[in-house]
């Protein structure tokens, strides 16, 4: 830790800025100064697919400030962004580079997602020297420190993301062992890092590559192919990332062997306005059938004491974390999807599948 | 006072309801970059401010411009800044520097308590006596319909305590101190806030009386002084405009008995009655956190306080076309008819009979 860090992370400089603490004043100097937060500067944005009718994809490059602890080889970070300077959007990334150090640049490659604010945003319209907010790398879909000596890659879509993160770190690594990478895209012209992974299959060294294509006649994932692939694969130390679909039939085929580590995108649940699905309190570990009334009122008629007030949606008392599902403001009449959203539960009702953090 | 102007309809109440409602929905949807700006603005004008009272304080002879920088530093910070970002005006920003949530201000007060007395108790059963405690805030005698006792002689005292020590009232408001004299209440009941106390008052304490007058070596007393001054100004300043909020001659309130299974329509009913606006301007807007504009908060607490101008003039029309009061006035004038007030209600209530004290507000009111 630098000196400069020691002195705006210390208790004396913290009591002299209570209660709103250093980083509140350092912000509004420089956007880059915190003794906390973590802030990343937009370097770079490369076009790695854009297809016609197909959502792009890029890789992104940002400067962290000297906060940014580094990352681990397949960890994804909390991104949020400030559309029209505005309503700030966080989402979660896979770090695509391999493994950083404190303050070290690293890129995030994804898919502007025809419905998603922040990956649009940042793909399409974001301008290198834009200002990003970040969490800490987290996340344990990761590689070992002592590598085995035989690594399965399975990957389907961006799922190849962590899988590159930690094929480069291996390569620079200069892991001296078997890596067998199979992945799903749905045509050559879709492949995300099509460049490289052709450098690294000629080049060799140990790294067996297998590009499947099934809309071009190329055969889906069965244990089968897999087998033939990998003999013996349920004693492989395996990764899988992917679309959920794709991650089932993979974890059919391992059986439950401990080999196995997965990470997989969630499908986002779209409202059909009705209020049939089931509410899902997870804290509580509680669900029930949703019943259309406001979630504040179906929490308690699931036996559960959220905190409340007004229950008229003007105190902010109950507000709660929505994880997943679509809720509609009863006084606005407005919907809204978005995963890991605060909500004032007692004018939210949900419509269809809903998960609050209760 | 209870009320006494015109009831609407049940149908009158539910067309004026949802005239609210429209102008609640045609503010959401514009909300954006123009709100963002300005409040990120204040916040900047607010630190800029606090930065330059602390450094003037190095400065002997600047003592006077120190304690003003810092003055409204805080007056910033707790009105315009603190107050509306607590009430989640700005939560949908999604910066956690401004989220009702997180928001800390600076003020002995732990904004988690006051966020529940002030945003949950004063914001949804304004001025129902009995309910609301900032009805004279469990100390003072504010409304006719609180029965007279000896210990009201007091109320102008009281009252003028409460302005000198302001920020410490507020913080010991959830305690609720009154009750646990009149012993429906024990100390234990109240330990749930202790912890959240003592450690804003050590963190208040020891930034405006140790830590800044340390710094500043040999002024050390000066700048003690010069803060305490400082967080007086910000009191005498606080407690002023709040009084000017619901204690005006004008301003409605009611009983628990007639606030009972509202709809939304009486609810914007009783908080227009209810409330007092200031005139004046754009500093007054400004320093008051728009509370100037106290009918327009009261309607729509949730939304960004600089858009209560706008809505005043709404606001304006409507009374007009429902024939309702809406009371205002200057500052000096507001603030006459609240001292007044304080002063009348310190002594018994003279033209009743015995008799009638107690009865029903409606008849009292006549």
């Amino acid at each position: 830790m630098s000196l400069s860090t020691t002195i705006l992370r210390s208790r004396a400089l913290n009591a002299l800025t209570s209660p709103h603490g250093v980083d509140r004043y350092l912000e509004l100097i420089n956007p880059m100064w915190a003794a906390n937060d973590v802030r990343a500067r937009l370097v770079d944005v490369r076009r790695e697919v854009d297809v016609p009718g197909a959502p792009p994809v890029a890789t992104l490059t940002f400067q962290p400030n000297s906060t940014w602890q580094g990352h681990r080889a397949g960890q994804y970070v909390q991104l949020g962004v400030e559309v029209e300077g505005a309503r700030r959007t966080t989402r979660c990334f896979t770090v695509s580079s391999p493994g950083s150090g404190p303050g070290d640049r690293f890129t995030i490659t994804m898919r502007a997602n025809p419905e998603g604010v922040v990956s649009r945003y940042l793909v399409e319209r974001a301008e290198p020297g834009t200002i990003v907010h970040l969490s800490q790398a987290a996340g344990e879909f990761t590689l070992p420190d002592r590598m085995p000596d035989h690594v399965l890659f399975i990957t389907g879509g961006s799922g190849i993301t962590p899988a590159m993160s930690m094929l480069r770190s291996l390569q620079r690594r200069t892991h001296r062992g078997r890596v067998t990478f199979l992945h799903y895209a749905q045509s050559p012209e879709h492949q995300i890092f099509r460049d490289e992974l052709e450098q690294i299959r000629m080049a060799g060294y140990g790294v067996d590559l297998h590009l499947v294509y099934p809309e071009t006649g190329g055969r889906f994932f069965t244990p089968m192919e897999l087998g033939r692939l990998v003999p013996g694969y349920r004693d492989v130390d395996t990764w899988a990332c992917g679309p959920a679909g794709l991650i089932e039939k993979v974890q059919t085929a391992y059986d439950g062997s401990d080999r196995l580590r997965v990470e997989y995108f969630k499908t986002p649940v779209v409202s059909n306005g009705s209020a049939e699905g089931d509410v899902t309190f997870s804290r509580a570990g509680a669900t029930a059938a949703n019943s259309g009334a406001t979630l504040l009122e179906q929490a308690e008629a699931a036996g559960l004491t959220p905190t409340f007030g007004c229950r008229m949606g003007i105190c902010f008392s109950c507000t709660s974390r929505k994880t997943e599902g679509t809720v509609r403001n009863v006084l606005t009449g407005e919907t809204s999807s978005l995963p890991d959203e605060d909500i004032r539960i007692c004018v939210s009702r949900p419509e269809g599948d809903c998960a609050v953090d209760l | 006072m209870s009320n006494p102007y015109k009831t609407l309809t049940a149908d009158e109440l539910e067309q004026f309801g949802a005239e609210m409602d429209a102008i609640r929905q045609r503010i959401i949807a514009d909300l954006g970059e123009d709100d963002a700006a300005y409040i990120r603005k204040v916040v900047q004008t607010k630190n800029r401010f606090e930065i330059a009272g602390r450094a003037l304080f190095y400065l002997p002879p600047a003592w006077p411009f120190a304690v003003a920088a810092l003055s409204v530093s805080k007056i910033l910070d707790n009105m315009e800044i603190g107050h509306n970002v607590m009430h989640g005006q700005y939560d949908w920003m999604g910066d956690p520097g401004l989220n009702s949530r997180m928001y800390e201000w600076d003020n002995v007060c732990p904004s988690e308590q006051w966020k529940y007395s002030h945003n949950y108790l004063h914001h949804t059963y304004t001025n129902i006596v009995g309910k609301d405690r900032d009805v004279g805030y469990g100390i003072l005698r504010m409304d006719e319909d609180q029965e007279w006792n000896p210990y009201y002689l007091g109320n102008p005292l009281y009252a003028f305590l409460l302005m000198i020590f302001f920020e410490w009232g507020v913080m010991m408001h959830d305690l609720e101190v009154e009750e646990i004299v009149a012993r429906r209440r024990t100390w234990a009941d109240t330990k749930h806030l202790h912890r959240g106390m003592l450690r804003k008052i050590r963190n208040q304490t020891v930034k405006d009386y140790v830590l800044f007058p340390l710094l500043t070596g040999p002024f050390f007393p000066l700048t003690f002084l010069g803060n305490a001054t400082a967080n007086l100004v910000r009191n005498i300043w606080a407690f002023n405009i709040i009084f000017c909020g619901h204690f005006p001659t004008g301003v409605a309130t009611f009983s628990m008995e007639e606030s009972e299974d509202e709809t939304r329509g009486q609810w914007y009913y009783r908080q227009l009655l209810g409330s007092a606006n200031i005139t004046g301007g754009r500093l007054l807007h400004l320093m008051s956190g728009n509370l100037s504009h106290q009918i327009e908060h009261h309607l729509f607490p949730d939304l960004p306080a600089r858009r209560y101008p706008e809505i005043a003039v709404e606001v304006r029309e409507l009374c007009e076309r429902y024939d309702l009061p809406y009371t205002t006035g200057p500052l000096w004038k507001q603030l006459g008819s609240v001292a007044a007030k304080i002063f009348r209600l310190s002594l018994p209530p003279r033209r009743q009979p015995k008799s009638e004290v107690g009865t029903e507000p409606e008849l009292a009111a006549a």
